[in-house]
């Protein structure tokens, strides 16, 4: 089936913009989506996936080797042949287990000729690509620990049942949740890079929207994605744009005094926020061609890459994002 | 007969979902016992003979569900033989899901995946056989079934005459037209749906329903029917009510609704809409809206929180061992124990003709798992108006702030407060930051002192939570003077009597407690109270919410060494 096309969403303005960045910035470590079932959280984000030019690997590759780095992954790879195949998109089932996740023994090989060989798990099929987790605050702790770390490090490393393996896993890490059932620790939250919020939205116009498109797309794929194609195309090289101009792409000194002053009015634990904070605006000036980062950049991003760093003061009701807008009020206008 | 009533509509519901049951996902069929068998087996009839059909046994594991290697023939044949997974079997059919209400999360996720994937997964009935408000089937699987039908009131003399059967491909019926979709967009708004899925589901349901009437544009009465199955029962608020509409008779699901509907025609459409979702809304939800816990059903917190426990305990993965005394074999452990050895041992002239894997009794391994007894710490706060005002809002911020640990340790907490009359559970056992705040904003202060009520409350939650396999810690926070007995009156002496015998219900049953005195003077009421309940004294005359919570925490690092 056709993906739903990633412009054709209505609203979802900082998922998207925050999964873009993370496309173009796979260092940012991680995007965090907070909110209520049926909000297209993950829709976006398979959305985003579809709309990424297929990747080239080595033919047959179980660790979607590229072609030139043929025979670096723990196979080895051998063919020399290239295969076009789509981005990855790997959904992260709630009840996985770590040897699914990170890979096994292979046990079908070791039946057969009693060799000790790796069974790669999620984390090679989600390399070059995005791994999805749904509630993911509901997922064990070591788990998560794992993911953050090899999405993190860009490496998986395996040591157990007597392998001894690594193998690249870059990926883009997405998780979602919802605070009412429960919170993620802080200590993990603060590895994520950026964190939306996601609402349903509350326009009338805009659910009947959304129910016109959904039911558009439904009824003719092709057609509905040929509506969008000239859309889609703009996104694509949006991406392709801020690519290419992010490895040259400029921090002024004044932005970074910014970045700090703003960490420091809104108490951000660690540095980590502050790292994020002029990594995502470096990397939506990037996307939208801009010649170096400027304040609005910074603004723009502040509330995803520093809402979910913030300490958290439970006897004070302000959300978190109304606590950045403030400072940042205070601070630049 | 005209339509109406749970069973007409669940016929109605596998009705539509046997039409388009990729678009639809699935139906959730809560209590109905032998009616809903009967249903069912309908349904069943309604189907092409050659749809699959499977049933999902509780305790699938992820090689049945998903597909993988079958050991046992592995073994038996000396190579790898894979299995299909029940999901795939059933592709394109339906899964029978039974006792849903008891599927933990895990499985949820797997078969929400398999849901919401690229269509090729089955569709599923959830059959719902919950008793209690918190028993249901997981959030993430009522989510993606767009029909929810509650049974448990159902009679069977309510069944309506058969359904029609001119029924058209619901791919040939028109798209819902803007007033249509305004109309349920309209009435999911005032019906607190938030969930976009939802809306789909419903648009998705009204061309069924369409189709069901051998329809090829949307009608009234198709959207109708929508609100009913899909909207009403997912209702987190009742509707705004401007102008009090005639209740029930418009909500008839078939033919009948189109005479009725052109009795209305001074209704807008999106009023006959609201109005057939209304009869649908869940009887008791006025009285969960009121006792708060409907933001948690509204949000799926139930089902997460009960398949939360670490009833089953978290794997440790294997250990060697032969298995007796309950332990399990752990097979796939046990062959790759053995399989390194395979070269050597096939050495052995013994074993040389053998061309299957040689396992030995020093590979079996068994399963190991950790009862991890999560904690549950559970607040008893006294909000009379003895326990003066300022010591309640100590109280408050001790309780967010333990709270705030709670959620960096993963236990949980519980809130009760009595006062006037007797004693509630504000805050069911939650790691939720967010519904704590919420409880404990709306905590009143003021009024009698129903000691006992409350300690016996307590008590109960820390029965029931124990049963689910956790460690529950008691926290009182009073002044120890009762003057309300446990049936509501007055009376200084009764009510002192009543709230020992309680705390001595608390000894008895050996729950760990700490009693903190918050009166400005300790009194020895409180004292010989803590004496009853074996609980450690701790009166903290002057405390402020820091030092609440220094004490809690050193109480219970204490019980735990």
């Amino acid at each position: 089936m056709a993906r739903f096309p990633f412009s054709a969403i209505v609203g979802q303005d900082e998922m998207k913009t925050a999964l873009l960045i993370a496309a173009v910035e796979p260092a940012i470590g991680g995007v965090m989506v907070f909110g209520d079932r049926g909000t297209g959280k993950s829709t976006a984000a398979r959305a985003l996936a579809a709309l990424l030019p297929p990747i080239t690997v080595v033919e047959g590759c179980r660790f979607g080797c590229e072609p030139d780095q043929r025979g670096t992954c723990p196979d080895p790879c051998t063919s020399g042949r290239k295969a076009k195949q789509a981005v990855p998109f790997v959904d992260l089932p709630l009840g996985a287990t770590e040897d699914r996740v990170i890979g096994a023994l292979d046990l079908e090989r070791a039946l057969r000729a009693g060799e000790k060989s790796f069974e790669p798990g999620l984390l090679a099929r989600a390399h070059r690509g995005f791994l999805y987790v749904d509630e993911i605050n509901l997922l064990e702790d070591h788990l998560v620990d794992l993911l953050l770390d090899v999405a993190a490090s860009g490496e998986n490393l395996v040591e157990r049942e007597g392998l001894s393996v690594r193998h690249r896993a870059r990926f883009v890490l997405i998780g979602s949740g919802n605070p009412e059932e429960g919170e993620l620790r802080p200590q993990l939250l603060d590895r994520f890079g950026l964190s939306v919020e996601v609402r349903t939205p509350e326009s009338i116009p805009d659910r009947v929207e959304i129910m016109r498109r959904c039911s558009a797309q439904e009824r003719d794929p092709e057609g509905f994605a040929g509506q969008w194609d000239a859309a889609e195309q703009k996104v694509l090289r949006q991406i392709a744009r801020g690519q290419k101009k992010l490895p040259d792409m400029d921090v002024p000194d004044d932005v970074l005094h910014d970045a700090a002053e703003l960490c420091a009015a809104v108490r951000a634990d660690g540095l980590r926020g502050e790292l994020t904070l002029m990594r995502a605006a470096r990397a939506l000036a990037a996307l939208k061609g801009a010649k170096a980062v400027r304040r609005e950049h910074l603004l723009e991003v502040a509330p995803m890459a520093l809402r979910h760093r913030l300490r958290r003061d439970v006897l004070d009701e302000t959300g978190s994002t109304a606590r950045i807008e403030r400072a940042m009020e205070e601070l630049f206008e | 007969m005209t339509g109406g009533g749970p069973a007409a509509d669940a016929r109605l519901a596998l009705h539509l979902l046997a039409l388009a049951p990729v678009q639809l996902g699935g139906a959730c069929l809560r209590g109905g016992g032998p009616l809903r068998d009967m249903l069912v087996e309908e349904f069943r009839a309604l189907l092409d003979p050659d749809t699959p059909w499977r049933r999902l046994p509780p305790h699938i594991d992820d090689e049945r569900l998903l597909g993988g290697i079958d050991v046992a023939a592995s073994l038996a044949a000396g190579k790898a033989v894979r299995q299909t997974g029940l999901l795939v079997e059933a592709a394109g059919g339906i899964m029978a899901i039974p006792m849903a209400e008891r599927a933990g999360e895990a499985l949820a996720g797997r078969i929400a995946q398999s849901l919401d994937g690229n269509h090729r997964g089955p569709a599923v009935i959830l059959f719902d056989d919950g008793a209690s408000e918190d028993e249901r089937p997981p959030a993430s699987l009522l989510e993606r079934v767009a029909l929810h039908c509650d049974l448990t009131t159902a009679k069977t003399c309510e069944m309506p005459r058969s359904m029609p059967r001119e029924a058209i491909a619901p791919e040939h019926v028109g798209p819902v037209d803007d007033e249509g979709l305004s109309a349920l967009a309209g009435t999911a708004e005032a019906l607190g749906v938030d969930s976009v899925r939802a809306l789909l589901f419903a648009m998705a349901a009204a061309r069924t329903h369409a189709a069901a009437c051998g329809r090829r544009t949307v009608e009234a009465d198709d959207l109708a029917a929508a609100a009913r199955l899909v909207l009403g029962p997912r209702a987190t608020q009742m509707p705004p009510q401007p102008e009090q509409a005639p209740p029930a008779d418009k909500e008839a699901p078939d033919n009948d609704a189109r005479e009725q509907a052109s009795d209305q025609v001074e209704h807008t459409l999106e009023d006959i809409v609201l109005d057939a979702a209304t009869s649908s809304i869940p009887a008791d939800l006025l009285e969960r809206l009121a006792s708060g816990l409907m933001q948690s059903r509204a949000r799926g917190g139930g089902g997460g929180r009960r398949t939360r426990s670490r009833l089953r305990g978290k794997p440790l993965g294997a250990r060697p061992g032969l298995p007796r005394g309950g332990a399990r074999l752990a097979l796939v452990d046990t062959l790759r124990a053995a399989v390194p050895w395979q070269p050597i041992r096939r050495s052995d002239p013994a074993f040389a003709d053998r061309s299957t894997i040689v396992v030995r009794k020093e590979d079996v391994r068994v399963r190991r798992f950790e009862e991890r007894a999560a904690a549950v710490t559970i607040f008893c706060v006294d909000a009379s108006g003895s326990a003066a005002m300022a010591r309640l809002a100590e109280a408050k911020g001790a309780v967010e702030r333990l709270l705030a640990q709670a959620y960096v340790k993963r236990t949980e907490v519980a809130l009760i407060a009595f006062r006037g009359a007797g004693a509630e559970i504000l805050l069911p056992p939650t790691r939720s930051l967010t519904r704590a705040r919420r409880a404990l904003a709306a905590l009143p202060g003021g009024g009698g002192t129903p000691l006992a009520s409350g300690i016996s409350n307590a008590c109960l939650l820390a029965e029931a939570e124990q049963a689910k396999g956790r460690t529950p810690f008691l926290v009182f926070l009073t002044d120890g003077s009762a003057n309300v007995s446990r049936d509501g009156t007055g009376g200084r002496t009764r009510a002192r009597e009543d709230a020992d015998a309680a705390a001595k219900a608390i000894a008895a049953a050996g729950h760990s407690a700490i009693l903190i005195d918050i009166s400005p003077r300790p009194r020895p009421d409180a004292e010989q109270l803590a004496v009853s309940m074996r609980a450690r004294y701790l009166p903290l005359p002057l405390a402020d919410s820091g030092a609440i919570e220094r004490a809690v925490l050193d109480a219970q690092s204490r019980i735990a060494a």
